[in-house]
């Protein structure tokens, strides 16, 4: 069964709850689904359009969009190799052909044994730390061939799981708004002046 | 000069730090650290003047956006009609332009800095409900500042009354999934609302008019908020006093590629020269393996290519947007003498072309073009026409002299950033940017490689 469990549900009503637009919450509960799940799967995808109250083929056009969800399961590290210009200067070419040679598989293969997907993708945003490689979203700077191969024995043993959770988590840490805090959701349909804007009038 | 482990990429030095002195300490992300070195004082000092007055602050300081096109923060958010409420405030954390990365350090370093630039915008502009949408690939960052908020909601820094104000505001923290045009502000907002991430049409120009959800609403980058703690705890003349009229301030500059030590750069706004960057040994050091500066882009991937000669200009949007080129997003890209120039301008273009979002025909159709040809270029398949090809799908994405400093080497004007398109966003003029720097300025190396191809005599009869 790949809709939410108990749990995620309860934070996923948490997720929509900060937004005026129930709608809104879209990718955060796609990322939620992919985190549990691995992937987003058409169950979940027609429970999240029930939820933020839209159709599963607009949750499916949103989702679709977006690189980071996978519609079929992938390897549980997703190695993401750049290959922009800043990392394509300094040997992001040659490291996708050292992954590819290493891993036996081209960019959007995953190997037999599940563990690695492979993927040659754009600037992630550490171009003075050329060249770059994200696993599971969690960067590594300054790869070289030997760094490479490092991580691959590491990944396989298993020594990088506390710091690198299983492709789908994407943050182990979550905002919570507790309810005595929170300001509240202002809606678009609630033409009220802010209290400290009336103040200054 | 110092680096350290904690904040990959940055280099500090002998220069005045508005966004990144706390850098320097390894929990620099605390809520502890942050009140131990004057975190909050600039929300405090802003919430004991009006709002109107904070915002006379930011308009003062003239407070550049620093996430592409330079706008000043104060003027955009007196964009919102007078009255019309609510306002949302989005805060732009998508950083993917090739070559960028100032914003990632900013959040994973210093998040209550950003979330009290947040709320001092918030204050100013009254903006009732923040969205920080940071980029879905930057786990870390999500992480750092999804504690930083629950810290800073349990102390009493957002959320209801604040500091036992008036002033009342939520800041929810949205995600990414993976979309480089997401980071342009219509599409930003759809993508908030739910959407796929399609920039909308122009007009309105401004969010600030019609925003999420119909409302207005401002879009700011993280680098321009992260300014404003600063700027309210030590004033406008402070601020000003850094930089030039034109440009106060400081701004944060990726320079990557075959430097010997690329770096990220907190420099004095406006006065830094190029040549200081590349060149100078607090910053890059100069070229790597003392080989010579081919070409460097000096904004952002999308930035028009300058050479040599405009080395002595400095860092300074008006001038570098004179000169035929932008300062975009903050980042420079170092191409040495062993650049393979098609191959450079091969990456840059299948960014834009496989980042775009397709709802107009000459980015979704061009972009693949320019992308196909320069690949068969690439590959030794190119022939002659090509080039005149490339020329020709370019000018349908962007019709009309080309703004570059080397245009007069085509027979034409220089004229000023920006470009005339046919798109509804730049990431299709984007995808022709750089095809035309390396093919006005190096349109040798083009030919040396189709003249390869068509010198290889055709054997017969495999
Ligand atoms: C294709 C495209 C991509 C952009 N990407 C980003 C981005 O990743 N981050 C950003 O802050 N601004 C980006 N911008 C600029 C935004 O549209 C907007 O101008 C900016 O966020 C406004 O903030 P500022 O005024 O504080 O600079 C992009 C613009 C375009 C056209
Ligand atoms: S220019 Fe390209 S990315 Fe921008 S709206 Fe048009 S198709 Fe989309
Ligand atoms: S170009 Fe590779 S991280 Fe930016």
């Amino acid at each position: 069964m790949s809709r939410l469990n108990a749990a995620n549900l309860d934070l996923a009503q948490e997720i929509i709850g900060r937004y005026p637009v129930a709608r809104s919450a879209t990718i955060p509960l796609l990322h939620l689904s992919q985190e549990q799940n691995g992937y987003v799967t058409r169950d979940a995808m027609q429970q999240i359009a029930e939820l933020v109250d839209c159709t599963a083929a607009e949750v499916y056009g949103t989702a679709s969009f977006y690189e980071m969800f996978k519609f079929e399961p992938i390897g549980k590290f997703c190695v993401n190799i750049c290959r922009s210009i800043s990392c394509h200067l300094v040997g992001g070419d040659e490291l996708v052909e050292h992954a590819e040679h290493v891993l036996g598989i081209k960019p959007g293969g995953t190997t037999a044994d599940g563990l690695f997907t492979l993927e040659a993708v754009e600037c992630m945003a550490a171009c003075t730390e050329a060249p770059t490689l994200q696993v599971n979203y969690r960067h590594r700077f300054r790869v070289t061939h030997e760094d490479f191969d490092r991580l691959i024995d590491d990944l396989r043993a298993g020594r990088l799981d506390g710091e690198i959770p299983p492709h789908g988590t994407l943050a182990r840490e979550r905002q919570h708004i507790p309810a005595d805090r929170a300001a509240g959701n202002v809606s678009p349909d609630t033409p009220i002046t802010p209290a400290w804007m009336e103040a200054a009038q | 000069m110092t680096t350290y482990p904690w904040a990959a990429g940055y280099v500090a030095g002998d220069r005045p730090q508005i966004v990144t002195a706390r850098f320097q300490y390894e929990d620099s992300h605390t809520l502890e650290r942050y009140l131990a070195t004057g975190g909050y004082q600039g929300l405090r000092a802003a919430l004991a003047k009006p709002a109107a007055s904070v915002h006379d602050d930011v308009k003062g300081a003239t407070v550049l956006g620093r996430g592409g096109a330079g706008f000043p923060a104060g003027t955009k958010w007196g964009l919102t009609p007078a009255g019309k409420f609510p306002r949302y405030l989005v805060v732009n954390g998508d950083e993917s332009e090739p070559g960028t990365y100032k914003d990632r350090l900013l959040m994973e370093c210093d998040p209550h800095q950003l979330i009290e630039g947040c709320l001092i915008a918030c204050y100013a502009a009254g903006l009732s409900q923040c969205f920080l949408y940071i980029r879905g690939e930057m786990a870390v960052a999500h992480e750092r500042v999804g504690r930083a908020l629950n810290e800073a909601y349990a102390a009493g820094y957002v959320g209801k009354n604040i500091l036992g104000t008036k002033f009342s505001v939520d800041i929810a923290l949205h995600w990414g999934a993976g979309a480089y045009v997401v980071g342009e502000e219509t599409a930003l907002i759809e993508s908030l609302e739910g959407k796929r991430g399609e920039p909308r049409l122009k007009p309105p120009y401004f969010p600030a008019a019609i925003g999420l959800y119909g409302q207005p609403t401002i879009v700011n980058n993280v680098e321009t908020l992260a300014n404003l703690p600063w700027l309210l705890r030590n004033g406008v003349e402070a601020y000003t006093a850094i930089g030039t009229q034109t440009s106060p301030g400081t701004r944060m500059v990726a320079v990557s590629g075959h430097v010997k030590r690329p770096g990220v750069f907190e420099i004095i706004n406006g006065t830094t020269t190029f040549r200081d960057l590349l060149y100078g040994e607090e910053f890059c050091g100069g070229i790597r393996n003392g080989n010579d500066l081919k070409a460097f882009v000096p904004g952002g991937g999308s930035a028009p290519w300058f050479t040599p000669e405009q080395l002595d200009l400095p860092f300074e949007g008006r001038l570098v947007g004179a000169a035929g080129s932008m300062l975009g997003s903050g980042a420079i890209m170092v191409m040495d003498s062993t650049t393979d120039i098609p191959k450079a301008a091969l990456s840059l273009t299948r960014f834009y072309a496989h980042e775009s979002c397709g709802q107009c025909t000459p980015c979704r159709e061009g972009g693949t073009w320019l992308e196909r040809i320069l690949s068969r270029i690439c590959d030794g398949h190119g022939t002659t026409s090509d080039l005149d090809l490339l020329i020709e799908v370019g000018t349908s994405i962007c019709p009309g002299d080309f703004p570059h400093a080397s245009s007069t080497k085509l027979g034409l004007e220089a004229t000023p950033f920006p470009y005339k398109m046919t798109t509804i966003c730049f990431v299709g003029p984007s995808a022709y940017a750089p095809v035309h720097s390396a093919l006005t300025l190096f349109r040798e190396e083009f030919e040396a490689k189709i003249v390869k191809r068509t010198s290889i005599p055709v054997t017969v009869g495999h």
